[in-house]
């Protein structure tokens, strides 16, 4: 039973942790689909994360403050459409150009405002994200096995996780199901195709990093007004390349995007509780392995050794019309 | 580029990036003027602060403040600008100087039985083969397995993070110490600061932690300087560069040449470790390298890939740097992050935004060249 209830507490932690890797990782899908390189996710996270935090801490609303993070967040995704399609600059550079000034301007602005050395004051209860209760959670809480689970595992996070969740079938949906998701593929594929058939190529990008912006924009809010209670400093601390690497190892699909997520979300939960533990023939994992690990396997990944990760074809090529 | 080749020289290496600099400082200037501080103010404490003023900071102390930033900077710089020769982006410069600096530390750790003059050349065959060999892998993968180094490398900085704090927590920390630094190098095992150098001399100079590496990193200047456009292999990076298929019509293997360029890009990075381990800490310890190797970014497209260059927009980082600190001193509303988001700005206009104003800028000196050759 003691072994149940950790099961139980490590997945719940897992799929918090995955949360802003999940709509991370869809928001870089959307760009990379479409044929524009997205280095900048962490970025966009960051200063959404920050807008959101400041914006809640002044209004006392969790919602205008996700609305201010998602509109900073497509602002950015915006610039980076200036830079790379209109102006075709370097995708690389435009995203880290982006990451950059985020990463500076973030605690000038916060330290600037509020005088915490660059974070945001802590916020109320009501200007957060707190876990709701699915209905009959309390009742079921005591019935064996699927009581704990219920509970404890599916019910009780904040709406942003179920958001993130519903994402993927809606992403998938929209990928594969619909004209602008076909569409999307196509312009990643081969622009020239697109635009013989009378489609602008580059409107089509653009709308594909907005609906990227977006995401990472609930992402980066989810950090700072759900998952915590105010903007530090780089919070974002490296999730949003950990998001690429994941959109990279599910092979720029948004099923595997999940599990990716997943899978590096509970590395991430059981860091802390593996640190130091002594397994069977392998000894004691150092911590430290454990949080590199997502990392090595997506190098091993597109060195090609265990299976293929092949981009979209036409990533980070900018479309010149009549070459 | 046609627009390319009509631009006159000074344009090109002189004007635009002038013009691409003045609009970060533009634009600095209005979040400085957004978060309530007085610009020009702003510009005569950071200008203050790097050179000294004299009386409350001596001048040799900013002025050697600002040139131990200048000689890190010089470092990534290199390492992102020689891979940018070959037609990649060295994202992972953060990685390589900080192994580059594990290499310089365990040769001035286990090493210092040799004598000065020999755990010097020790420590910077340490840097470069430390710093390289970590380039390496993300190289070969690119070279033999097209593996995108962009991507590589930058999970490259985060292995190398991860491996760094095992190896100070667990390994190199000086036993009975909370805090992961390893014991102080021994007196020989250092690089001499220049104020020291100059005092034996009997040259008075405040203290500051500029040492010998900024010799070496002008070394290093020359040594890329030489290397790209005065060999062959030089020749082959460039033209991997330019036109991969004309490489290989022309017998230049490109992913040997990959290889190559990007082990030369991590020795640079990992030159670093001679100035920050080395000449400043005199230990082993986490964090020195933070922030360069994506500073280096900046400088390399503000410097123009060339050694010059990079030296000449290193040591423009080395001001906002050292000034940059003293500001945030003096205003509070400012903080030392005023000097990332300078270079995230360098990084947008000088890098990303490159082809906004080139087109206009050509088309006007196209336009003058004609006038001029219809007036003789």
């Amino acid at each position: 039973m003691e072994a149940f209830t950790q099961a139980v507490s490590i997945l719940d932690a897992t799929l918090r942790l995955a949360t802003p890797l999940i709509l991370a990782a869809l928001a870089g899908l959307f760009a990379e689909r479409s044929g524009v390189v997205d280095i900048g996710l962490e970025g966009k996270m960051l200063a959404a994360a920050f807008a959101a935090a400041t914006t809640a801490a002044v209004t006392g609303s969790p919602w205008i403050g996700l609305g201010a993070g998602i509109i900073v967040s497509v602002l950015l995704a915006l610039l980076h459409g200036f830079a790379c399609i209109t102006h075709r600059g370097d995708h690389v550079v435009s995203g880290v150009a982006i990451n950059t000034v985020v990463a500076g301007l973030a605690p000038t602005l916060g330290n600037a405002w509020f005088r915490q050395g660059g974070q945001t004051p802590t916020l109320e209860a009501e200007a957060r994200f707190t876990g709701i209760d699915l209905p009959f959670a309390e009742a079921l809480a005591d019935v064996p096995v699927l009581g704990p689970i219920y509970s404890d595992l599916i019910s009780g996070h904040n709406i942003l996780v179920y958001v993130a969740i519903a994402a993927v079938p809606l992403v998938a949906f929209v990928l594969y199901r619909t004209r602008f998701g076909l569409r999307m593929r196509a312009v990643g594929e081969n622009p020239a195709a697109v635009d013989t058939a009378g489609i602008s190529v580059t409107w089509l990008r653009y709308r594909a990093l907005i609906v990227g912006g977006a995401l990472c924009g609930i992402a980066g809010a989810y950090l700072s007004t759900a998952h915590n209670a105010s903007f530090v400093r780089d919070m974002t601390a490296g999730k949003g390349y950990l998001a690429l690497a994941a959109l990279i190892f599910a092979k720029w699909r948004p099923v595997p995007v999940l599990l990716t997520c997943l899978l590096f979300g509970f590395l991430d939960a059981t860091e802390a509780r593996l640190r130091g533990v002594e397994l069977p023939l392998i000894g004691a994992i150092p911590g430290e392995f454990i949080q590199a690990l997502p990392y090595i396997l997506t190098v091993v990944l597109l060195a090609g050794f265990v299976g293929r990760a092949i981009p979209p074809r036409a990533i980070g090529t900018p479309y010149v019309k009549e070459r | 580029m046609a627009g390319r080749a009509t631009l006159p020289r000074w344009v090109d290496i002189g004007l635009i990036p002038l013009i691409n600099l003045s609009l970060a400082l533009f634009v600095s200037g209005i979040v400085v003027l957004i978060i309530g501080g007085n610009p020009i103010r702003a510009v005569g404490l950071l200008i203050t602060g790097a050179f000294g003023d004299g009386q409350m900071v001596p001048h040799g102390e900013a002025i050697g403040f600002t040139l131990y930033y200048t000689t890190n900077y010089v470092f990534t710089g290199l390492a992102v600008a020689v891979a940018f020769h070959c037609g990649l982006f060295n994202i992972g410069g953060e990685g390589q100087a900080y192994i580059g600096g594990l290499g310089v530390g365990l040769v001035c750790l286990y090493l210092d039985f040799l004598p000065f003059v020999l755990i010097v050349p020790a420590a910077i065959i340490g840097a470069a083969v430390f710093g390289g060999a970590w380039a390496f892998i993300p190289a070969y993968l690119q070279a033999k397995r097209g593996s995108h180094i962009v991507i590589t490398t930058i999970m490259f900085n985060f292995i190398a993070a991860a491996l760094m704090v095992y190896l100070m927590v667990n390994l190199l920390i000086r036993p009975g110490q909370q805090s992961p630094e390893s014991r102080a190098f021994a007196e020989h095992a250092v690089l001499p600061a220049f104020h020291e150098i100059l005092g034996a001399i009997g040259i008075e100079v405040a203290r500051s932690p500029v040492n010998l590496s900024l010799v070496w990193a002008i070394v290093a200047c020359v040594f890329v300087w030489l290397f790209i456009w005065r060999t062959r292999w030089g020749y082959a990076v460039r033209t991997v560069g330019q036109n991969t298929r004309a490489a290989v019509y022309g017998g230049i293997s490109p992913a040997n040449t990959i290889i190559m360029a990007m082990l030369i890009g991590g020795a640079m990075a990992g030159f670093l470790g001679l100035n920050a381990v080395m000449g400043e800490h005199h230990r082993l310890l986490l964090n020195f390298q933070l922030g360069y190797g994506f500073g280096g970014i900046a400088v390399a497209l503000m410097g123009r890939n060339h050694p010059l260059g990079v030296f000449l927009a290193a040591l423009l980082f080395g001001i906002l740097t050292q000034g940059g600190g003293e500001l945030a001193f003096e205003m509070p509303q400012i903080t030392r992050e005023m000097v990332v988001v300078i270079q995230g700005l360098v990084i947008l206009f000088a890098g990303a935004l490159e082809n906004m104003f080139r087109p206009r800028i050509a088309a006007y000196f196209l336009a003058r060249s004609e006038r001029t050759q219809a007036a003789t």
